[in-house]
């Protein structure tokens, strides 16, 4: 028992690695954000080209980024997130 | 009147909503202890209910009216920058997660501010907790009331203050009656129409206008710069548009009635859930609803006041029932910011300062009359704000927000992941992190933003620096979880 209070409680490993999980998704979901408003859209308005009949910044940047990070999100949490319970098991 | 034919359709929905939360709160009420039912609803909330509670709460006045009305000033610069706000879907959820789910119910904590007061184990953080909380929600309940006003002001034709009192008296009956379950199933219903309403009011521009390269050519007819990044002047930078991912994104973990709803949850399922329909949700919501902003432009010029660009755009392009309806969506986004505004204030009073405080040994019956009354209270305080009502309600909801992450984001955020954490830095984090923020607001209405930031940016760094500083260098020892 001496050893396990010491221990970290094996869930909040998961916790942790799960909120690394959502630091990664946020600097990927930045990333494509703004690689492709300021990397398309600093370019003068004449040679925008349109998508749907939205500026291809724009387009890249909000609707497929916004398409993109729900599919990622999907996948992070149906194969890498763990169901652990929140009550407590064994405390004393 | 003419208005009618979209008054009643919006009074019967809304009035339908409110009718299935009180029902199906009063059915699944477990009947526990009246506060962890009344401020959390039992923490029995299933995956949908929490994406919606989270995604209505936070999806307010700022996001269906401001927000959209900037767009239809400033142009595509200003979606790119609502669009930070998908951030929000997964990352609330993500970054508390399940270590605050857990350490939440170890704790025992209705609040996040008993979870500060257990974590640092200091009454002093408790109370400061408490005055950033009533101080700041403040301004943004006062924000939202004006928005409700407004709505239905333009709706109506009645006069801003007969206005700001229908809307005053049906949040009220509402949140004193239903407390916290009843607000986050109202949410859920709430939550759903404006998915729908949202999608209905962006079909109906996109066809008054034209089709959408109709309305393009006329926004670049009229002025170029409306489809680039920039804004229409050219003012919005790269740096400062990225700064608002603090403020609308990250920070928003911060924020005291989000960080309830991430405590509110039955088990890790619907956790998980709520991670997929939250992020999925709240982008849909946002794009769309920016989208009608700037598409309304080309349809409507020369609306000046931000605010009723949605509600006259609902009214001159769909059929009057149906812009009833639509326009059930804004109203319900800030009825339901309202509800839990109000709620958390109103716990932060009751709970974190009377029972903390002023009478521990108070019974069940005496905290509920209590619960009441500063509830109704603060709904009279608050309308007597609102009938003043600033300009642009956007800067007012946003300077509040900013303040409370300034606040909170990191006694909450390292608090929870760093066992060095400790009540020494959390003060200190938080004094630097209200005291920076306010000072910089008032440096930066004069001169123009520091560096060509948002506000929020430099106190939550000075937050920051405060907090490790202060929990490393006064009586440093790790805390075991």
């Amino acid at each position: 028992m001496n050893k396990e209070t010491t221990e970290m409680d094996p869930r909040f490993k998961i916790a942790h690695r799960e909120a690394w999980m959502g630091v990664g998704i946020a600097i990927v979901n930045f990333l494509w954000w703004f690689g492709f408003a300021y990397g398309l859209g600093a370019r003068p308005v004449e040679e925008y080209t349109y998508i749907f009949g939205l500026p291809d910044w724009f387009f890249y940047s909000c609707v497929v980024g916004f398409i993109l990070m729900s599919a990622l999100v999907i996948v992070v949490t149906k194969f890498f997130l763990t169901e652990v319970s929140f009550e407590e098991e064994e405390e004393g | 009147m003419t208005n009618m034919g979209v008054i009643i359709p919006l009074l019967l929905l809304l009035i339908a909503i409110f009718a299935i939360g009180l029902i199906s709160s009063k059915r699944m009420s477990s009947g526990g202890n009246f506060l962890n039912e009344y401020f959390l609803g039992g923490r029995e909330l299933g995956g949908f209910v929490l994406a919606m509670t989270m995604v209505a709460t936070y999806g307010s006045a700022s996001s269906f009216l401001g927000g959209p009305g900037t767009a239809y000033t400033v142009g595509f610069g200003w979606i790119l920058l609502a669009m930070a706000q998908v951030v929000t879907g997964y990352f609330v959820l993500l970054i508390l997660g399940k270590k605050f789910a857990i350490l939440a119910r170890r704790y025992k904590a209705v609040t996040m501010i008993d979870f500060l007061k257990v974590r640092y184990n200091s009454p002093a953080v408790a109370i400061l907790s408490a005055i950033a909380i009533i101080v700041f929600l403040f301004s943004a309940m006062t924000a939202q009331w004006v928005g409700g006003g407004r709505l239905i002001e333009s709706l109506t034709g009645l006069q801003y203050t007969t206005s700001l009192f229908i809307f005053a008296i049906s949040v009220l009956v509402y949140v004193i009656v239903g407390g916290f379950r009843a607000v986050a199933v109202t949410d859920a219903v709430q939550g759903a129409i404006m998915v729908i309403g949202t999608l209905v009011l962006l079909i109906g521009v996109i066809i008054a206008g034209g089709g959408i390269p109709a309305i393009m050519q006329d926004l670049l007819n009229e002025n170029p710069r409306l489809v680039t990044p920039y804004g229409a002047d050219g003012s919005l930078t790269a740096a400062y548009v990225s700064s608002f991912w603090i403020l609308v994104g990250v920070g928003v973990v911060a924020l005291p009635q989000m960080a309830v709803r991430a405590m509110s949850y039955k088990n890790s399922r619907s956790m998980h859930r709520a991670l997929i329909i939250g992020t999925v949700v709240t982008g849909f919501i946002m794009l769309n609803m920016h989208l009608v902003g700037i598409f309304a432009r080309p349809i409507m010029p020369g609306i000046d006041v931000g605010d009723k660009v949605i509600p006259l755009v609902a009214l001159e392009v769909l059929p009057a029932w149906l812009a009833g309806i639509v326009l059930a969506a804004p109203m319900a986004a800030i009825m339901s910011t309202v509800d839990s505004l109000l709620l958390l204030v109103s716990s932060a009073i009751v709970k974190d300062v009377y029972i903390n405080f002023i009478r521990p040994e108070a019974t069940e019956k005496r905290i509920k009359q209590v619960s009441f009354s500063v509830t109704a209270l603060l709904g009279v305080i608050v309308f007597l704000l609102a009938l003043q009502p600033p300009e642009l309600l956007i800067f007012l909801n946003l300077f509040s927000f900013g303040g409370l992450e300034a606040a909170f984001i990191w006694p909450v955020v390292l608090g929870l992941y760093w066992k060095y954490g400790n009540k020494y830095g959390a003060i200190a984090s938080m004094i630097v992190g209200m005291l920076s923020y306010i000072g910089l607001h008032f440096y930066n209405e004069a001169n123009g933003e520091l560096f060509g930031v948002h506000t929020v940016t430099f106190p939550i760094i000075l937050s920051l620096i405060a907090y490790i500083v202060f929990s490393l260098a006064v009586k440093r020892k790790a805390y075991q979880f």
